[in-house]
C-alpha cells in the first residue's frame, strides 16, 4: 500500500518539476549575443587560415558547433585559448600550452623582379612596391598569413621570426620545479 | 646567441623546508618523551613502526610516480607526518594500527592529492579518524600509565605491540572525556562523573590517553617555542584556544553539572596538540591572518559542539577535518587589502576630501 | 581590531643581512683613473631614446651634449669628459640580456676640457619654470634607479600644486651606500638641491626619508638642514623595502596613494637624494649629469668601495680598480642584490641607473633546488603590498595570466621580499615578472590586431572603390561609344537630308 502511494507521488512530483522545468527554459530564457558573434569578435580577424578554416567567421562558427578545438588558432597565442576556454565552458589544460614564435615576412631584395603578385594577395597591405620594382614588408603591419610566400614566383619571400631588440625582451618563464 | 637571464633576488637562501619540518620535529620531542617514559616499551615500538612505515609508504609513492625518492625523503615531512599519526595513536594499539594509519596518511592523505602540498585535508587527522571508526575497539583502548621500567620489559612489549593485548582490563582503562561521556549516558553529573580525575595530573600528562597527547604543558612549551622561531603563527592557536575557553566558560557557568569547566578542556584529549601542531599545518589552513583566525574560531567551536553534544568523546579530528573542507572557501573570499585599493579591490578614492 | 591586523602603517617586507659596514665608513673614493674609452648609450632613461647630435670624429668637450631628447617623457646625454668621438653604433647593454643599444662611444684625450658654461648668479632668484628646464637640459634623471626624467617631475609637481616633496633616503637594498656616503659628505649641496627643487615646483616644504640605519647620515642632514624651517628630517625603520616610494609616504603620512593613480594624487612628488645633488650641480654648477657615485662591493670585490666614476666607463674597469678577484666572482649584479639585474658580461658601461656594483662570490648566492610549494603563507606575510604571492604563482604556471591579474597581478612592485623568504626557494618574482611581459605581450597582440583589423578594412574599401570606379569607367565609357555612335548616326542622317536638299 505505501509502496504504491511513494511510486505514485514520486512519479507525480518528476512529472510535475520536468514540466515547470520545460516552460521556465522557454518562458524564463535570457537573451544574449549569439554564440558565434561573441567567439568571433575574440578572434584576431586576419581570415589568416592558419587554422585550416577559410576566415575566422567559419573557424568561429566551428568552434561553437563543437567541431574545432579551442587551440586552433596559433597567432591567438595562449589568450586566445583561455578567452574561448572561458566562453565556450571548455576544459584545456594550458599547463603545456605554447605561444607560437611570431613571425613576419622578409623580401630578399637579390632574388625579387618585382612581379606585384606579392602586394596584390597581402590582406593588410602590408607589401610596398611598384611593378619591376624591389619590394618590401612592412613588418608592423605583417601578420605572418604567408599568402605572398605562396604565391611569389622566385620564393625570395621567407619567414623570419620577429627579431628580439632590448624594447620587446621578455622574461621567459622558470622551469617548473 | 641567447643568454639565459638569471631573476633576482641574489642572495643566499634564508629558510629551507628541512629546516622547518626539523624544527616541528623537536618541538614535539619533549610531548613524545614524556609518552614513551609515562607508555613503555610498546609505546616506543609502536611509534618507532609507524614513523618507518610513513617513510616506506612514501618512498614506495614516490616510486609509482616515477620521482627520486631521496630527495623527498630527506625534506622530513614524512617523518613528521609518521610521528603526528603515532602521538594521536592509543599507546598500546598493535603494530597494525600504526602501519594502517601511516598508509592512510601518506597514500590517501597526501599522495594521491599530488604530494606535499596538494593535499587538502590533514593527513595525520585522515589517518585518526579513519582508523577511530575502522577498528573502534583497538583505537578506544586506552592503557594505564605504565612508566618505562615499571611496565612490561622489552620482550614482553614486542609480544603486545605484536600479537595486541589480551583482553585484560587490569591495564587499561577510559580517558578522562570517555569516562564522563559514559557517566552523561548514564545520568551522572559532573563533579561526580570526572571520578577521581586530577586537574595538576592531566596537566603535566600523567593521564592515560594516546601517546603524544597527554601533556599539556608540555605541547604547549613546544608550540610557544614554534612561535617564537617564526615556524607558526600565533592566529590558529589562540582562537582555538580561546574559542574552547570562551565557550566552555559560558555552558560550565550555566549548567556546571553538565559541561566541564575550561580547566579540563584544556587539558583533555588533543586539544593542545591540535592547537599548536595540527591545525597550523600549512598546507590545509588559510593564508591569511584573518583567515586564520576565522579557521581557529571554527575549529574550536566544532571541538566544543563534537565533545559536549556529539556521539564520541574527543572531537578534535572531526573538527579539524571539517575546518580543513572549508578552508579553500576561505582563502577565496578573504584576502588581504592590497595598497591603494579598497577591501573589494577598487582603487582608492580619494577625490572627496 | 581588523583595521590592526591589516592595515599597519608598515607592512610586510624582510629584514636581510645588510653588508653596508663594508663600504659605509670609507669616503667617496675621488681617485678612480678616467678610462681610455667611454660608451654612453643613448637610452640611460625612461622614455624615449635620446637621438644623437655627434658623428664620428667629432672633438668633444666635457659636459657637450652628445644626445638630444626626444619629446615629452626623454632625457638629453651628455659627454663625460673631453675627446673624440671613435664610434657611434650598437653595442651591448647593462641588462640581463646583453642586448645591443645604441652607444656613443668617445676615446678620452686626458684633458678634461670643460665646455664653457654660466652658472646663474642667485640660483634661487630663479623663475620655477627656468630651474625645470634647466634640470631638463641637464639631463637629469632619477638616480634610485628609476630613472625618470626628474624636468617631468617637477613640472608636474608644479602643475598638481603639490604640498611636500618626499627625498627618499631609505636606500633599503643590502650592500649599497653610495645615497649614504653622499648625505655624509655634501649634505649642505644636497639640501641646496633640495630647496631648489621646491623652488622648481613651487612647494612649500619637503622631507627626507632615511632609514635608521644611517645615524652619521642623518646627523649630517640635520645640521644642513637647520636653518630651512620648511625642510626636516625623519627616520623609518631599516626593513626592505622601505625605500619603496609608497611605503615609505605612508609611513611618515599614513596616506596611501592609489592603486590607479601617482604620488601627485595626495599631493607629494618624491625624488631620490642623489637625484637632489644632481639638481644641484645642474642649476648652481651648471654641470649636467656626466658622473655618479656607484657602490662596489659582493664577496669577491678585494676593496669594497664607493666610487664616483663618469658615465660610460667599464664595469670591468671599475671592479678591477676595486680589486676583484674573477675567479671568485660567481654573479656580477648591477644595482642591489633584491632587485637589481644579473648582468652576464662586465663589458657594459656604467650608466645612470647603476647606483651599485656587486661581484658576489658563491656562497653570496647559494640557492638549493627549487621545491614544491608548502603553502606556508610565508610570502604572504612578507609582501608589503597585500598580495598573495604563492597563489599569483600557481596560477603563472598553468597559464592562467587572467586569474593572476585577478588576484593583484598589475600591483606587484618585484621587490622579491616574497622570493627572500620562500622555503621551497620557488622564484616568484621571475613568474611575476615573466607574467608581466607576457601581459604586455598580449595586450601588443591586441593592438595588433585591431590595428590589423583596420588595415583590411582600408584595403577592401580600397578594392572596392577600385572596383566602383572600374564600374564607372567602364559606363562612361559606354555611354560616351553609344554618344559617339548616335551622334554619328545622326551627322549621317543630317548628311543623307542635306544631299537630298
Amino acid at each position: 500500500m505505501y509502496v504504491l502511494s511513494a511510486i505514485v507521488i514520486m512519479a507525480a512530483l518528476g512529472l510535475v518539476l520536468g514540466l515547470s522545468l520545460g516552460v521556465a527554459a522557454k518562458y524564463l530564457k535570457v537573451e544574449s549575443d549569439p554564440l558565434v558573434e561573441r567567439v568571433e569578435e575574440l578572434m584576431p580577424g586576419s581570415q589568416c587560415g592558419q587554422c585550416g578554416f577559410p576566415g575566422c567567421r567559419p573557424a568561429a562558427e566551428a568552434l561553437v558547433s563543437g567541431t574545432a578545438p579551442v587551440t586552433l588558432c596559433p597567432p591567438g597565442g595562449t589568450a586566445l585559448i583561455e578567452q574561448l576556454a572561458k566562453l565556450l565552458g571548455v576544459d584545456v589544460d594550458l599547463s603545456n600550452a605554447q605561444d607560437q614564435e611570431p613571425m613576419v615576412a622578409r623580401v630578399s631584395e637579390e632574388t625579387c623582379t618585382g612581379c606585384t603578385r606579392c602586394f596584390k594577395v597581402c590582406p593588410t597591405d602590408a607589401i610596398v612596391g611598384a611593378p619591376k620594382q624591389i619590394h618590401a614588408v612592412v613588418a608592423d603591419a605583417c601578420i605572418g598569413c604567408k599568402k605572398c610566400v605562396e604565391v611569389c614566383p622566385t620564393e625570395c619571400l621567407q619567414m623570419h621570426p620577429i627579431e628580439v631588440t632590448l624594447r620587446n625582451w621578455r622574461w621567459p618563464k622558470p622551469l617548473a620545479a | 646567441m641567447s643568454i639565459k637571464p638569471v631573476s633576482g633576488p641574489h642572495v643566499a637562501a634564508v629558510r629551507r623546508v628541512d629546516q622547518i619540518m626539523r624544527q616541528v620535529i623537536v618541538a614535539l620531542t619533549p610531548a613524545t618523551a614524556l609518552g614513551v617514559l609515562l607508555f613503555g616499551w610498546p609505546a616506543l615500538y609502536l611509534l618507532v613502526i609507524t614513523v618507518l612505515s610513513a617513510m616506506l609508504f612514501e618512498a614506495f609513492c614516490l616510486k609509482l610516480k616515477g620521482a627520486a625518492a631521496t630527495p623527498y625523503l630527506r625534506d622530513g615531512s614524512a617523518i613528521l607526518t609518521g610521528l603526528l599519526v603515532a602521538m594521536t595513536l592509543p599507546p598500546w594499539a598493535p603494530w597494525w594500527i600504526g602501519v594502517a594509519g601511516s598508509a592512510i596518511a601518506i597514500v590517501l592523505g597526501k599522495q594521491v592529492y599530488g604530494g606535499l602540498g596538494q593535499n587538502v585535508f590533514n593527513p595525520a587527522m585522515l589517518a585518526r579518524v579513519a582508523l577511530l571508526i575502522s577498528f573502534p575497539i583497538e583505537m578506544t583502548t586506552w592503557a594505564n600509565v605504565t612508566p618505562l621500567f615499571t611496565g612490561p620489559g622489552l620482550i614482553d612489549s614486542l609480544t603486545l605491540t605484536f600479537s595486541g593485548l589480551d583482553g585484560t582490563d587490569a591495564v587499561t582503562g577510559a580517558t578522562t572525556l570517555g569516562l564522563v561521556k559514559t557517566g552523561f549516558s548514564q545520568s551522572q553529573t559532573l563533579p561526580g562523573a570526572l571520578g577521581d580525575y586530577s586537574g595538576f595530573l592531566a596537566m603535566i600528562g600523567w593521564e592515560r590517553g594516546s601517546l603524544g597527547e597527554t601533556s599539556t604543558v608540555l605541547l604547549l612549551g613546544g608550540g610557544l617555542w614554534l612561535l617564537r622561531k617564526g615556524v607558526i603563527q600565533w592566529h590558529i592557536p589562540v582562537s582555538l584556544l580561546v574559542t574552547v575557553l570562551l565557550l566552555s566558560s559560558i555552558f560550565h557557568f550555566w549548567d556546571g553539572g553538565h559541561y566541564l569547566s575550561p580547566w579540563v578542556h584544556l587539558n583533555s584529549g588533543a586539544l593542545m596538540l591540535v592547537a599548536f601542531f595540527i591545525a597550523t599545518d600549512y598546507v590545509t589552513s588559510p593564508n591569511t591572518p584573518l583567515g586564520q583566525l576565522i579557521f581557529g574560531a571554527g575549529c574550536g567551536l566544532l571541538i566544543f559542539v563534537i565533545r559536549s553534544w556529539g556521539g564520541y568523546p574527543e572531537g578534535t579530528g572531526f573538527a579539524v577535518l571539517l575546518m580543513n573542507a572549508v578552508t579553500p572557501l576561505i582563502d577565496h573570499y578573504i584576502r588581504p587589502r592590497i595598497y591603494g585599493r579598497y577591501r573589494n579591490g577598487k582603487p582608492l578614492d580619494i577625490s572627496n576630501p | 581590531m581588523l583595521a590592526f591586523l591589516e592595515n599597519p602603517r608598515l607592512r610586510g617586507g624582510i629584514h636581510a643581512e645588510e653588508h653596508k659596514q663594508e663600504t659605509s665608513g670609507q669616503p667617496i673614493a675621488a681617485d678612480f683613473p678616467l678610462p681610455k674609452k667611454l660608451f654612453i648609450p643613448v637610452q640611460q632613461h625612461v622614455g624615449k631614446p635620446a637621438e644623437p647630435v655627434v658623428k664620428v670624429g667629432d672633438k668633444v668637450l666635457k659636459g657637450q651634449l652628445l644626445a638630444y631628447s626626444q619629446g615629452t617623457i626623454s632625457a638629453p646625454v651628455h659627454a663625460p669628459t673631453s675627446g673624440t668621438i671613435i664610434d657611434v653604433k650598437d653595442y651591448p647593454a647593462p641588462h640581463p640580456s646583453a642586448l645591443p643599444v645604441r652607444t656613443v662611444i668617445i676615446e678620452t684625450d686626458g684633458q678634461e676640457q670643460w665646455l664653457k658654461s654660466f652658472p646663474p648668479e642667485d640660483p634661487f632668484l630663479l623663475d620655477p619654470e627656468e630651474i625645470c628646464s634647466r634640470v631638463g637640459g641637464a639631463g637629469v634623471v632619477g638616480l634610485g634607479g628609476a630613472v625618470f626624467p626628474s624636468a617631468v617631475k617637477l613640472n608636474l609637481g608644479r602643475k598638481n600644486q603639490i604640498h611636500t616633496l618626499l627625498i627618499n633616503a631609505g636606500e633599503c637594498e643590502p650592500y649599497l651606500t653610495c645615497d649614504d656616503r653622499l648625505m655624509q659628505e655634501r649634505a649642505e649641496e644636497i639640501v641646496a638641491g633640495i630647496r631648489l627643487m621646491l623652488r622648481g615646483m613651487q612647494a612649500p616644504k619637503a622631507i627626507v626619508g632615511l632609514e635608521d640605519n644611517k645615524p652619521v647620515a642623518f646627523r649630517a642632514m640635520q645640521a644642513a638642514c637647520r636653518e630651512f624651517d620648511n625642510i626636516s628630517v625623519e627616520q623609518v625603520p631599516t626593513r626592505y623595502p622601505m625605500g619603496w616610494d609608497r611605503q615609505m609616504l605612508r609611513y611618515l603620512t599614513g596616506q596611501e596613494i592609489p592603486a590607479d593613480g601617482r604620488a601627485t594624487d595626495i599631493g607629494v612628488v618624491v625624488h631620490n637624494v642623489a637625484t637632489a645633488h644632481a639638481v644641484y650641480k645642474a642649476i648652481c654648477l651648471a654641470q649636467p649629469l656626466i658622473s655618479r657615485v656607484v657602490t662596489v662591493s659582493g664577496g669577491a670585490v678585494g676593496k669594497p668601495q664607493n666610487v664616483e666614476v663618469p658615465i660610460g666607463t667599464l664595469m670591468s674597469e671599475v671592479l678591477a680598480f676595486c680589486g676583484v678577484d674573477k675567479a671568485k666572482m660567481a654573479r656580477l649584479v648591477m644595482g642591489g642584490p633584491m632587485m637589481g639585474d644579473a648582468l652576464p658580461i662586465s663589458e657594459v658601461p656604467v650608466v645612470k641607473a647603476c647606483n651599485g656594483i656587486l661581484a658576489l662570490s658563491r656562497d653570496e648566492i647559494e640557492e638549493p633546488e627549487v621545491q614544491a610549494c608548502i603553502r606556508c603563507s610565508s610570502c604572504v606575510t612578507a609582501c608589503p603590498v597585500g598580495l598573495l604571492p604563492l597563489e599569483m604563482a600557481s596560477r603563472i604556471k598553468a597559464n592562467q595570466l587572467d586569474s593572476a591579474v585577478d588576484l593583484g597581478l598589475k600591483d606587484c612592485i618585484s621587490c622579491g621580499s616574497c622570493s627572500y623568504v620562500c622555503p621551497s626557494n620557488i622564484p616568484l618574482v621571475h613568474y611575476f615578472k615573466f607574467a608581466s611581459g607576457e601581459l604586455v605581450k598580449r595586450q601588443q597582440a591586441e593592438h595588433k590586431s585591431e590595428q590589423t583589423k583596420r588595415l583590411m578594412n582600408d584595403r577592401n574599401q580600397r578594392m572596392e572603390r577600385a572596383r566602383l570606379e572600374a564600374e564607372a569607367e567602364a559606363l562612361r565609357a559606354q555611354e560616351a561609344r553609344a554618344a559617339r555612335a548616335a551622334a554619328q548616326a545622326a551627322a549621317q542622317q543630317q548628311a543623307k537630308v542635306e544631299e537630298s536638299v
